[in-house]
């Protein structure tokens, strides 16, 4: 690539509602970029629905994050791991082969049975926020808490065993956790998950891992570290960004009363909510990428082989050629053509999940605790910015 | 309007099931079920919705008939 304007990247937001008004830009005037990467290699950004969609149905652009192109965010060289390919990283004909093997896990009948389950957890919650002291850290009272018992739900971890999964994979998401330190929850959860698999196999149970174990056994053999890999990426892929997207919409919903109002007094209406909240934050903002197996034509735009792309869902999600007033939170737009969950062969297997637990967490929370409120000014909130998932990384809140 | 699925396309996500329950389902392994090929007028909105958002582009529409 030659050297023309490169815009580094990730750019901190001015405001913490909306992406950089420099990724606006580059999606009006250059929507297929040259960018800089922190690591100081050279990326494709990619700002406009049409192109991100293109770019994730098209099997000529790879999903695999250990290739060096593959662009990250991170300073650091991508990490030389034990882990067996998360599904994330796979390219097909391997990718269609093993996400059909998950797939009847994340039905929309399996997911919505959760339910129950959910509204319970949320419930305890609340409980324990309403009998304890105020202000209270919504994020680590809450947001983080609630996704990863849902998850412990999914995988089936006994429930003497919640404690120990969740300091660790609390300890795995937290920003301030010191590197040795996330190292060490990693080990440690790999060597739980591992154990767990090997529980379930000897006795089995009736979840997601219980019946991994069964259906592989009917067909051959039990592949042990493809289900520690899975039940990883479940963690990892289920946690973090659940709880962002709980702790943004419970204080986008706190600022805009009127909007709250409107949505308590009709419940049906927390379903285009839900959706509109998730294209609203797209909180996964430098979490999509691929790189180009071959040379691609994107757009007028030459992508050579071996070149990084990164999708910025986050901006092409108020693409104006999509979404009209997209910079407006309208909670009953109802549209489902957004990205925040991506798009293709690789879109979020558990996107029903998420919705379920949002829909739940916000039937529920603004309900039970009429009078909450934000216990600091909002602009002193510490937002996530230049993090590959956006979020809030502590909210205190009373009411 | 006629609906046509390609399972071998469909990448389990559900969608067409939450925004159309009349017309689509899933199987038990989460795969795509046409339930109605020619669904009534009032389901065109949401199926044409299904079709466009199918992360795998498997719900193709003939608007002809």
């Amino acid at each position: 690539m030659s050297a023309e304007l490169l815009s580094p990247l990730p750019i901190k937001r001015t405001c913490p509602y909306a992406p950089p008004a420099e990724h606006r830009r580059l999606r009006e005037e250059q929507p297929i970029a040259k960018v800089q990467l922190p690591n100081g290699r050279i990326a494709w950004a990619v700002t406009r629905h049409e192109h991100i969609r293109a770019v994730l149905s098209d099997p000529r652009f790879s999903s695999n994050r250990r290739d060096p192109g593959f662009p990250s965010l991170s300073h650091e060289p991508p990490p030389s791991s034990d882990l067996k390919p998360l599904l994330l990283e796979m390219d097909p004909p391997e990718h269609g082969q093993a996400r059909r093997g998950v797939l009847g896990e994340f039905t929309v009948q399996r997911t919505q049975a959760l339910g129950p389950r959910i509204q319970q957890i949320v419930d305890q919650h609340i409980d324990a926020m309403l009998a304890g002291p105020k202000p209270v850290d919504l994020v680590q009272a809450f947001s983080l808490p609630v996704p990863s018992l849902v998850i412990c739900e999914l995988l089936g971890v006994p429930y003497a065993d919640h404690e120990f999964f969740q300091t660790r994979s609390s300890a795995l998401v937290n920003q301030k956790t010191p590197a040795e330190e996330i190292a060490r929850a990693v080990g440690e959860l790999m060597m739980y998950l591992g154990r767990l698999v090997a529980a379930k196999a000897e006795s089995p149970t009736d979840d997601l891992l219980g019946r991994q174990i069964a259906k592989q056994r009917e067909s051959g053999a039990v592949h042990y570290e493809d289900l520690v890999s899975m039940a990883f990426l479940l963690l990892i892929a289920g946690h973090e960004t659940t709880a962002n997207m709980i702790s943004l919409s419970t204080l986008v919903l706190l600022q805009q009363p009127d909007k709250l109002a409107a949505l308590q007094r009709d419940p049906s209406k927390t379903i285009a909510a839900v959706e509109e909240l998730l294209r609203y934050f797209t909180i996964a903002e430098h979490a999509l990428g691929r790189v180009a197996r071959e040379d691609v034509e994107l757009g007028g735009v030459r992508i050579g082989a071996g070149e990084g792309v990164l999708l910025l869902a986050n901006t092409a999600n108020r693409d104006p050629a999509v979404f009209g007033d997209a910079d407006e939170l309208d909670l009953e737009r109802g549209s489902r053509n957004h990205l925040a969950f991506g798009f293709g062969p690789h879109q979020c297997l558990g996107q029903n999940l998420a919705r379920l637990e949002l829909q739940i967490v916000i039937d529920t929370l603004f309900r039970r605790i009429p009078g909450l409120r934000p216990a600091v000014p909002v602009d002193e909130l510490p937002f996530k910015d230049e993090t590959t998932v956006y979020g809030i990384r502590e909210f205190p809140v009373t009411w | 309007m006629r609906v046509r699925i390609d399972e071998s396309k469909c990448c389990g996500a559900g969608q067409c099931v939450m925004i159309a329950p009349r017309v689509f389902d899933q199987r038990d392994d989460g795969i795509v079920i046409l339930l109605d090929a020619a669904p009534p007028t009032e389901l065109h909105a949401a199926v044409r919705e299904a079709a466009c958002v199918c992360p795998g582009a498997a719900i193709a529409l003939d608007e002809r008939t």
